[in-house]
């Protein structure tokens, strides 16, 4: 029996993809490792999209992924500079001494 | 046949980089365990026929985003030893369930719908070329006003990081 190469695949990929992202940002405590977790995430989003786009003989999904790039750049850039002036005030990466929001 | 072995290659690989950037110790390691995921992902995002995703891909993840990842972890420090200690009690287990639901919801959805995911939408029997022209002959005309609204929160984002980096403490220099 041929196995052909079909949608599911791709989907099954960016399921697990994202899984272990959301595993990753629950389980680890560096804010750093946290970030690059998201990222797994994002890139198992934009996987998907590329698979509807291939799958609907559409480019729009690859228009999508596109914008979803400029927003996790603009995320990163964000994301590390709070982390880069949070660090220079507390010397430490872990988000257990993160509670200054505790009331 | 050979795509699904490369497929299967690709996978195997993307995941142990994604494995790579969950349980390595020491961040530079989570580093490169993630520039090889999207590397890889390029080269799946080539198989599928998105060239100008694959470029893009490999121009501004793995190239700028890594070196801004790798920036920020060179200024903190990589000799810091992550505590494992947990902050909430039984977290692990917590996590365990959380990922058995979510595996458990998956597996349920494909079974229910009997592992044929595209009836709603049935698979085009042709292939679309992802070439820079074609992407850019939509973004410019339909996707024209997500493309200006990305635009402002670029110029958003580039002030917020000017901002963060002005420390406050030194205002009097």
């Amino acid at each position: 029996m041929e196995i052909e190469l079909t949608t599911d695949w791709y989907l099954t990929l960016a399921a697990i993809l994202f899984s272990l992202g959301a595993i990753g940002v629950m389980i680890r405590k560096n804010v750093l490792i946290m970030f690059m977790c998201v990222e797994l995430m994002l890139n198992a989003v934009n996987l998907t999209f590329v698979a509807a786009s291939r799958h609907l003989g559409s480019p729009d999904g690859q228009v999508a992924v596109l914008f979803v790039l400029v927003v996790a750049a603009a995320e990163v850039v964000v994301g590390l500079g709070i982390i880069v002036s949070i660090f220079s005030k507390k010397a430490s990466a872990s988000v257990d001494d993160l509670s200054l929001s505790r009331g | 046949m050979i795509e699904i072995g490369g497929f299967l290659l690709l996978s195997l690989v993307i995941l142990s980089g994604a494995l790579i950037v969950i349980f390595a110790k020491n961040p530079v390691h989570n580093a490169m365990g993630l520039v090889l995921t999207l590397l890889s992902l390029a080269i799946l995002y080539l198989t599928m026929s998105a060239t100008f995703i694959a470029m893009v891909q490999v121009l501004v993840y793995a190239g700028a985003v890594m070196t801004l990842f790798l920036f920020v972890i060179m200024m903190i420090g990589v000799d810091k030893e992550e505590e494992r200690k947990e902050s909430i009690q039984g977290q692990s287990f917590l996590v365990l369930g959380l990922v058995f639901m979510l595996v458990g919801l998956l597996t349920y959805v494909s079974i229910i719908s009997g592992f044929k995911w595209d009836l709603l939408f049935p698979q085009a029997g042709f292939v679309i070329e992802g070439k820079p022209d074609l992407i850019a002959s939509i973004l410019f005309t339909a996707w024209v006003l997500p493309f200006e609204a990305v635009s402002i929160l670029l110029i958003v984002a580039t002030a917020a990081a000017v901002g963060l980096a002005h420390d406050q403490s030194k205002k009097d220099i």
